[in-house]
């Protein structure tokens, strides 16, 4: 049976009408409007669903958009300021992070929250960090590049 | 895929979550973390009727500490337990070090450590950390509590002692004495997947030789076991290579591997002796 959920995402109130299975990232998707969380495999081994919650990076394949009132989600349409990109973002296009571009929201997600987290991450624990979430296109050295340029820039 | 339908509830309190499991018996299940429970329920392997959702008791989110034990409530999320300092001693080292390995971060923030001993992998960290350590099982129903040991508490995989109508509300574990070194090492084909085999050792080594030695396995049958001839091996005798040599082999022998795609039942009796010596080399060499 639909039920009313609130919603807020990068800010921004959304009140939709959705079944309790319905997934966070389908309701991001399919609900809100927005597009920019991907699906990979739906089963939490992709990373590429990657939002984040209170500021922690979570699979939003497995949760559950009725779990997630009264939390503070962010996507990836909430990181530019305007016109203006998110350092991670630019870094991303600087560096040459991404190809085909499915998996650069979940990756960008996963590096922004780990690293406003824990801002000084070394080079171990990035890679550990990164090792979360699948990309078929770069060879991941790319993506490290990368973050680490974005993580000099955000401290 | 997308999960079959169900009804959700999330109460606030253990009472009502018992209550619940109890009206709707086999229909049930308990979401905690969600991060073994939503993957089987997209491939549709798990279709329950109701998921009670207990993310919303606070009251099953601790780690507690009472006299030689340390009480580790249900909701206690992987995270929590990868800083040493969320637990005193050789303890709070060997969780921070397993917890490191269950995973990646994103599962980790959200998985929980009562959620994984319910969920019975037979090659899951907490589980073979609890039969290390004779850890004790708390489970909540409506006719009262019930404290299972962990060696029985696993059945086989994927399954336990618990019933439908149950809530695991806590694991208890033993203070570990300061003078106790553990080894932890898993082997997996990559960074944060489950292990294919892993071996995690504790000794305390007293002027008599190796006091209070034990050896878990993971990934080696249905459930987590206890080495226990390599045990008998350590008991008393002071550490060498040459002990730790003749150890690994017993551990070894005293398993029956499963071959599966990952593995054949040879080459994870192989890992159990390398990784066991090697955990036994690390304990020894532990500051
Ligand atoms: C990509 C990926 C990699 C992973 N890698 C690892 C790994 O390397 N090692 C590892 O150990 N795990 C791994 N996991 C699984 C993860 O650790 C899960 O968090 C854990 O297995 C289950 O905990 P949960 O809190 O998420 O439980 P859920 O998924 O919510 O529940 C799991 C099962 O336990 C039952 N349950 C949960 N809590 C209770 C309770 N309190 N009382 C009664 N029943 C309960 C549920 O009904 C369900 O049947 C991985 C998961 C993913 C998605
Ligand atoms: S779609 Fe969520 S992890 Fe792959
Ligand atoms: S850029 Fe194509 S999957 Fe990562």
């Amino acid at each position: 049976m639909k039920t009313p959920v609130k919603l807020r995402v990068n800010g921004q109130a959304h009140e939709i009408f959705v079944e309790p299975r319905k997934t966070l990232a389908d309701a991001l998707r399919d609900d809100c409007g927005l597009t920019g969380t991907h699906l990979g495999c739906e089963h939490g081994v992709c990373g590429a669903c990657t939002v984040l919650l209170d500021g922690d990076p979570v699979r939003a394949c497995l949760m559950f958009a009725i779990q997630c009132q009264d939390m503070e989600i962010r996507t990836v349409e909430g990181l530019a300021d305007g016109e203006e990109l998110h350092p991670m973002q630019r870094a991303f296009w600087e560096k040459h992070g991404l190809q085909c571009g499915f998996c650069t929201p979940g990756f960008l997600m996963l590096a922004v929250g780990a690293l406003e987290r824990k801002p000084d991450m070394d080079e171990e624990e990035l890679k550990e960090m990164l090792s979360s979430n699948l990309c078929r296109c770069t060879g991941y050295q790319n993506i490290l590049a990368a973050v680490r340029a974005a993580q000099a820039e955000m401290q | 895929m997308k999960p079959p339908r169900f009804e959700y509830r999330a109460p606030s309190d253990v009472e009502e979550v018992v209550g619940i499991l109890t009206e709707v018996g086999d229909e049930g299940k308990v979401l905690a973390g969600g991060q073994s429970l939503v993957p089987s329920m997209n491939f549709r392997l798990a279709r329950p009727g109701l998921l009670v959702d207990i993310n919303g008791v606070k009251a099953l989110d601790y780690i507690q500490r009472s006299g030689d034990r340390i009480l580790i409530g249900t909701l206690t999320r992987h995270s929590c337990l990868e800083n040493a300092a969320a637990v005193p001693g050789p303890l709070g080292r060997l969780l921070a070090t397993a917890a490191h390995h269950v995973g990646h971060m994103p599962i980790r923030v959200r998985g929980t450590f009562g959620g994984s001993v319910a969920h019975a992998d037979p090659a899951a960290e907490w589980c073979m950390v609890s039969v290390l350590l004779d850890a004790e099982i708390i489970a909540v129903g409506s006719r009262g509590r019930r404290t299972i040991p962990a060696e029985d508490f696993f059945r086989t995989v994927f399954t336990t002692a618990l019933e439908p109508y149950e809530l695991l509300s806590e694991v208890i574990l033993p203070v570990l004495p300061d003078s106790a070194r553990f080894g932890f090492v898993e082997f997996s084909r990559r960074a944060g997947d489950f292990a294919i085999v892993a071996s995690s050792v504790v000794i305390d080594v007293g002027s008599n030789g190796i006091i209070n030695p034990r050896v878990a396995l993971a990934g080696v049958g249905g459930t987590p076991v206890r080495a226990r001839s390599a045990e008998a091996v350590l008991a008393g005798s002071a550490p060498s290579a040459e002990l730790f040599r003749a150890a690994a082999d017993a551990a070894a022998g005293d398993v029956e591997p499963m071959g599966d795609i990952h593995g054949s039942s040879e080459y994870r009796r192989h890992l159990v002796r390398v990784l066991t010596r090697r955990a036994l080399e690390r304990a020894a060499s532990e500051a």
